[in-house]
């Protein structure tokens, strides 16, 4: 069959970006997927270490503690300073909104050397306390899992403030007028109100966050210091440090499925309140 | 009309958040100043040394201009392959769309450290082919970005296209117009601030990626983050610093310049 003219330019403006993402990019991909059974020998021996090397369990536990912790500061400190973005006075939400925004724009990098020079030994808290006779020698605040739960908090933050503030913008204010109406005390009116209404926002930010955290790397290689590993940075060390590349692969893939199951459950729970949510 | 302003409860929380956030890039600013060679306080001297290290050290100003070439190719090539893509879209509207576009933005839902080892794949493969394009080099680098990054502009685009009354265009084809008329006479003026913020965004996300670029370069292709990634992870070079307090002054000032030109429209 010969194509008609209208045929071609449609095909011609659409066929593009995902041609050459199937080269480029999901034909690697099913690459990656051979490794996982090929490397070093034909099997399945890979996905067992995932489930049975204790190794990796302990980075598969603390990437889900690591992540869940996250997810949950995250959303919180966003949900608060969203409330604030969206439902501030006009200096309120100028004041909100650099601070929002200042940090998404600036890189990964340059915030986890920020959290460097503020938590290290000669960073800028040590060398106060020390300077204010508090302490003698030097807290030892990085390279633990606190400081990388501090890190990607401070990067995650903004993801989850841009679906949280526009559930927010979505809350019908004559409900909130009614509430009130009715004898509605401010706590109560938030708490058995507006929260309910936004808990979709809640839901979808904290997928989109959680999802964020699996495949973090540089913030937790930069503050963990070697020793908090998360499964992105096992993925890493299995390339270049001490290569086992088959268990790089099957790691890539279970973050794979994992991550897709739950865009899945994102997109069937939370698909309204995301409606209109990127930038 | 918002009936109900943030209380003091609400106000303490996010004052909180925002210390919180705005701490980590404000403790960069007195470190940049020390006269040490490693990351402290500047002990009662301050220096510009390490200011003058980002000018006189030609590894730094490599790095930029490597970054810079990197994130304007990108950019272009990102925007382009996006706007033609939701162009088609959204003329079209063929049957399969959702699916398409769920498709084009996977190398923004799968985790950086996957696309890190796919692309990483795909480069080393290439390398076998030809030299020019494959695992570190610069349009190596450039296609490993136009991947991470097209997905953002794929989004703004949309967000665009969404606002533009598709009566416009319906006019414009009753009048005869043809495809390409329609596209870039009759929408592409209707959207071009979301073309042009998705090319931003497009050379910020490839000006600072990190996560891919560590896996698919080595010593030939340093770019800026990579670079800094070396100087952070290795022994903590305060340059970074330095650079980290004109990356912030930049990107704020950017942002305070958005805020002011929004003013009018808001007020």
């Amino acid at each position: 069959m010969r194509l008609r003219t209208p045929q071609l330019t449609q095909i011609l403006f659409t066929a593009p970006l995902p041609v050459l993402l199937l080269l480029v990019y999901v034909i690697p991909f099913l690459g990656i997927a051979r490794w996982s059974v090929t490397m070093p020998t034909l099997g399945l021996g890979q996905y067992e270490k995932l489930v049975g090397d204790p190794l990796v369990l302990s980075v598969l536990v603390r990437t889900v503690r690591i992540c869940a912790t996250v997810t949950a500061l995250s959303v919180a400190a966003a949900y608060a300073i969203a409330y604030v973005w969206v439902r501030g006075t006009r200096w309120q939400q100028r004041v909100a909104e650099l601070c929002i925004l200042v940090p998404f724009w600036i890189s990964v990098l340059t915030r986890a050397f920020g959290w460097l020079a503020l938590l290290s030994n000669r960073g800028l808290i040590n060398t106060w306390l020390q300077a204010a006779g508090l302490i003698d020698s030097p807290l030892s605040m990085v390279r633990n899992e606190a400081s990388v739960v501090a890190g990607m908090t401070h990067v995650l933050i903004p993801f989850a403030v841009f679906p949280l503030a526009s559930a927010m913008r979505a809350v019908d204010e004559r409900v909130l007028l009614a509430a009130r109406g009715l004898g509605a005390s401010r706590l109560r009116i938030f708490w058995s109100v507006f929260l309910p209404m936004t808990a979709p926002g809640v839901i979808g930010a904290a997928l989109i966050v959680f999802v964020f955290t699996l495949g973090f790397f540089v913030t937790p290689a930069i503050l963990g210091g070697g020793r908090s590993i998360m499964m992105a940075e096992l993925v890493y060390l299995r390339m270049f440090q001490s290569p086992d590349w088959g268990l790089g692969a099957a790691v890539s893939v279970m973050l794979v499925v994992v991550v897709m199951g739950l865009m899945a459950a994102l997109f069937r729970f939370a698909r309204p309140a995301l409606m209109g949510s990127a930038r | 009309m918002t009936l109900q302003r943030p209380g003091p409860a609400a106000l303490t929380l996010a004052t909180g958040v925002a210390l919180f956030l705005l701490l980590p890039l404000l403790a960069v600013v007195p470190i940049s100043f020390t006269p040490a060679r490693f990351l402290t306080m500047p002990n009662g001297t301050w220096s510009l040394l390490h200011y003058r290290d980002l000018i006189d050290n030609p590894d730094w100003i490599a790095g930029i201009l490597l970054s810079l070439r990197i994130g304007l190719v990108t950019s272009v090539i990102a925007t382009g392959l996006a706007l033609a893509f939701a162009l088609g879209v959204w003329m079209y509207q063929p049957r399969f769309a959702a699916v398409l576009v769920g498709f084009v933005l996977l190398p923004m839902i799968v985790p950086p450290v996957v696309s890190a080892m796919t692309l990483y794949f795909l480069l080393t493969g290439l390398s076998q082919v030809s030299s020019l394009v494959g695992y570190d080099t610069w349009l190596g680098v450039t296609l490993a970005h136009v991947v991470m990054t097209v997905p953002f502009a794929v989004v703004l685009i949309f967000v665009a296209l969404a606002q533009v009354d598709r009566r416009i265009d319906l006019a414009a084809r009753g009048l005869g117009a043809s495809v390409l008329q329609r596209a870039f006479r009759i929408i592409l003026p209707n959207i071009r601030f979301g073309v042009l913020s998705a090319a931003l965004m497009v050379f910020v996300l490839s000006w600072e990626e990190i996560g891919v670029t560590l896996f698919i370069t080595s010593v030939n292709a340093v770019t800026l983050p990579r670079l800094m990634w070396m100087g952070v992870h290795d022994n903590i070079d305060p340059a970074i610093a330095a650079l980290s307090v004109v990356l912030i002054v930049i990107t704020t000032l950017v942002l305070l310049g958005r805020m002011a030109l929004q003013r009018p429209e808001t007020a």
